[in-house]
């Protein structure tokens, strides 16, 4: 399983592959629209629903604006609870923290909850490197897991597989991993599951180490919180001797007053339930009750950095909802896979160019895996205006400019291969500048329309391939304007 | 009442006879209109695809041409939602970039009197029904800078519902993106083209002939696809409904 996505090829040729993929695009419709209606039936519910979206926004910006601060809270709180914080600046600390204190466990096995932040530093990878296992529990992340493959959504990480794909996962795959699937599995979602529960139950029972994610933090008392449906998130927060969380620095709400807002507004958004079938709080560790040492490692990760920009910054406020995944067009169509970066969709082609940079041709590429068309924006429930980021980040990759990295300032070049896009852009905007150029070129246009070619060279070729050009009329707006109107002013 | 049409640099060049049409619909409905002959493109191109610096000098361009009319009109929900949501997000940055406030100073009088077609009609002269005679079934596609871009909610809607012998016919998944998103259709040309294939297909399925939109772009790009999959069904633009009459059924 590649977990880290690094070196894999700029979105369009991605999703060149998945869009003539025809079970993968009957997966991700059919799930894409299930969902969406259903989100749609479940925040028509809410009576202020835009008003809590507000909220949410403010709470999530005042934080960061005054981030540092409350991060000194939390690593108050969770000291006093009786944890202890670590802080990591990037994968490699953060995966070095981890590993070290498996290791000093002297277990060689854990059980993880499904966490973005784990999968983002490739923290499965750096604990196999070590000789340690980590066994997902989440049944989307297992099916993921067994099957040797990557997560292609937020909140459902095997969207793009269906039952038949899982049975056929579970039957060769899990004797490998522990307790093998049942003989004669069929496809049913309860025999499925069955079979999952069977697999993971060994595993929390026998666990000594859980890792988790958080998707949040309270700073008054340091709690954090994960919420779920399926209660193996539960068993991996109660069930080990010692807890791992692994959190983003921007998942910090300031009090439980403010947490109230996000737990109506995530499952709505995200799995269109009122509230979420579970939903655990931890705060240090407390005697006879659940793992007695709890580590909460503090990941930064390009998100300080995230954080000086301007426009960017918003990115922050995600709350991990997948709404705007699933009501993405190209999303829809390229599947998760096609955004190389563990997050998919509109709110991966703002964030993963901002936490990674924009070096890579993926990330260079993914600013432009949107048509614009504002769905995204829409459905955000902390309001981030995705198109404002992605033209943002366009802009940055075209012309490049002043960025912070690590901490520094620094200056990006341009992007490669946009040479020829830019001057024809900048020749684009004299003739604009000089509406006498763009007659001529007009006329030019009408008067050789009876030559012009059905399909086009260069980067045109893209158009002519699926779609036929208009006809060139014979005379463009203006000159029959100037002919019937005489270029005065007023009609009649 | 005196104003300019915008018609855009696309439908100067490819769709005039969007352009007659709104000239003929204005007229009749007693609007006096004028076709600043200097005008040329919003820069939405540009702004759209990262080269944000190119398109100010286009909206300075835009503030020249138009500052003296009482309204802009354009045919076009896409380079309205640019002048009215992008134009002073695009002064606000050049302000904070310290390029100083001459270019929010040129847009501040124009971005509010620019008005998509179909707003201007049901929100300026406040009539729905036209006078129009269309007689076919028409679905309408409600385009993303029209739909989330301006909020033209229901107003294109209203205006086709009144035209007389026209059958509207709901489009599934109307409210999805047809795919086109400018420079989007070329650099993610596999996407944009599935996109247009599933919005092309449900447009088939309403039996409609023609299907109608407020913006040639997207139009273009779904008519070409329509083309290419041989379906019989005609792209109009809305300007081009509306403008025809009984007693006139041609531009």
């Amino acid at each position: 399983m590649s977990g880290t996505f690094v070196g894999m090829p700029a979105f369009p040729a991605a999703a060149h592959e998945a869009v003539r993929d025809q079970t993968l695009r009957g997966n991700l419709r059919h799930a894409t629209h299930t969902i969406r209606a259903k989100r749609e039936k479940a925040v028509a519910e809410v009576a202020d629903w835009a008003q809590l979206r507000e909220a949410g926004r403010r709470i999530k910006d005042h934080t960061l604006r005054h981030l540092d601060r409350y991060l000194e809270q939390v690593e108050e709180a969770v000291t006093a609870a009786g944890g202890t914080v670590h802080w990591a600046v990037d994968a490699d600390e953060a995966n070095r923290i981890v590993t070290d204190l498996v290791k000093a466990t002297g277990e060689s096995e854990v059980v993880k909850v499904k966490s973005m932040a784990t999968q983002e530093i490739g923290l499965n990878e750096a604990l196999e490197a070590e000789g340690i296992r980590a066994y997902e529990t989440d049944l989307a992340e297992l099916i993921v897991q067994l099957g040797k493959d990557r997560p292609s959504h937020i909140l459902v990480p095997a969207i793009h597989r269906n039952r038949g794909e899982i049975r056929d996962i579970f039957a060769r795959e899990m004797r490998e991993w522990g307790r093998p699937a049942p003989d004669g599995l069929t496809d049913t979602p309860a025999e499925l599951a069955e079979a999952a529960r069977l697999h993971l139950r060994e595993k929390f029972l026998r666990a000594k180490v859980g890792v988790s994610g958080a998707n949040f933090m309270v700073a008054e008392t340091g709690t954090l919180v994960v919420v779920e449906s399926e209660g193996n998130g539960r068993m991996c927060l109660t069930l080990p001797e010692t807890l791992i969380s692994v959190v983003g620095i921007e998942k910090i709400v300031p009090t439980w007053r403010d947490l109230e807002v996000f737990l109506q507004t995530l499952p709505r958004s995200s799995t269109a339930e009122r509230m979420n079938p579970y939903t655990s709080t931890w705060t240090g560790t407390t005697d006879g009750d659940g793992p007695r040492t709890f580590h909460l490692v503090l990941l930064d990760n390009g998100r300080t950095d995230t954080l000086a920009d301007e426009v960017g910054r918003q990115a922050l406020r995600c709350i991990r909802c997948s709404a705007c995944l699933n009501v993405c067009p190209v999303y829809e169509r390229a599947g998760g896979h096609a955004y190389g970066s563990v997050y998919p969709g509109p709110i991966g082609a703002i964030l993963s160019p901002q936490l990674r940079g924009t070096a890579s041709e993926i990330d260079a590429s993914l600013p432009y895996a949107s048509s614009l068309c504002g769905a995204c924006y829409e459905v955000c429930p902390v309001a981030i205006d995705i198109p404002e980021v992605l033209v943002h980040l366009r802009e940055r990759v075209v012309e490049g400019g002043p960025v912070t990295r690590a901490g520094n300032k620094v200056v990006l070049k341009p992007a490669k291969g946009h040479a020829a896009e830019r001057a024809a852009m900048r020749a684009a905007r004299w003739a604009f500048a000089h509406p006498g150029a763009l007659r001529t070129g007009q006329r030019l246009a009408s008067r050789t329309r009876r030559f012009h070619p059905r399909t086009l060279p260069g980067p045109g070729r893209a158009w002519s391939g699926s779609r036929d050009l208009p006809p060139v009329p014979a005379e463009p707006f203006r000159d029959w304007w100037q002919r019937t109107h005489g270029g005065k002013d007023g009609a009649k | 009442m005196r104003v300019a049409l915008f018609l855009t640099c696309v439908n100067d060049t490819l769709y005039p006879d969007t352009g007659r049409a709104v000239v003929k619909l204005l007229t009749r409905l007693g609007v006096e209109v004028d076709f600043p002959m200097a005008q040329t493109c919003c820069g939405q191109a540009h702004y759209n695809t990262g080269y944000r610096r190119e398109a100010e000098p286009l909206a300075r361009h835009f503030s020249d041409v138009f500052g003296e009319y009482e309204a802009i009109v354009t045919p076009s929900g896409s380079c309205g939602a640019m002048v009215r949501e992008l134009y002073p997000r695009m002064a606000a940055r050049a302000r904070a970039e310290g390029r100083g406030s001459t270019l929010a100073t040129a847009l501040a009088p124009v971005v509010p009197k620019t008005y998509e077609l179909t707003e201007f009609l049901v929100d300026v002269l406040g009539v729905t029904d036209v006078g129009a005679y269309y007689p076919h079934r028409v679905t309408y596609h409600p385009t993303c800078h029209g739909l989330r871009g301006l909020g033209l909610g229901d107003r294109p809607r209203r205006l086709l519902q009144a035209v007389k012998g026209l059958e509207l016919v709901e489009l599934p998944g109307a409210d999805e993106c047809c795919g086109f998103g400018g420079t989007f259709a070329l650099k993610n040309a596999d996407v944009s083209a599935a996109m247009g294939a599933d919005k092309v297909r449900n447009a088939e399925s309403t039996g409609a002939e023609v299907l109608c939109a407020a913006d040639n772009s997207c139009l273009m790009h779904i008519g070409g696809t329509m083309a290419r999959l041989r379906t019989g069904m005609r792209p109009v633009h809305i300007a081009e409904i509306l403008a025809v009459t009984e007693e006139e059924p041609t531009l």
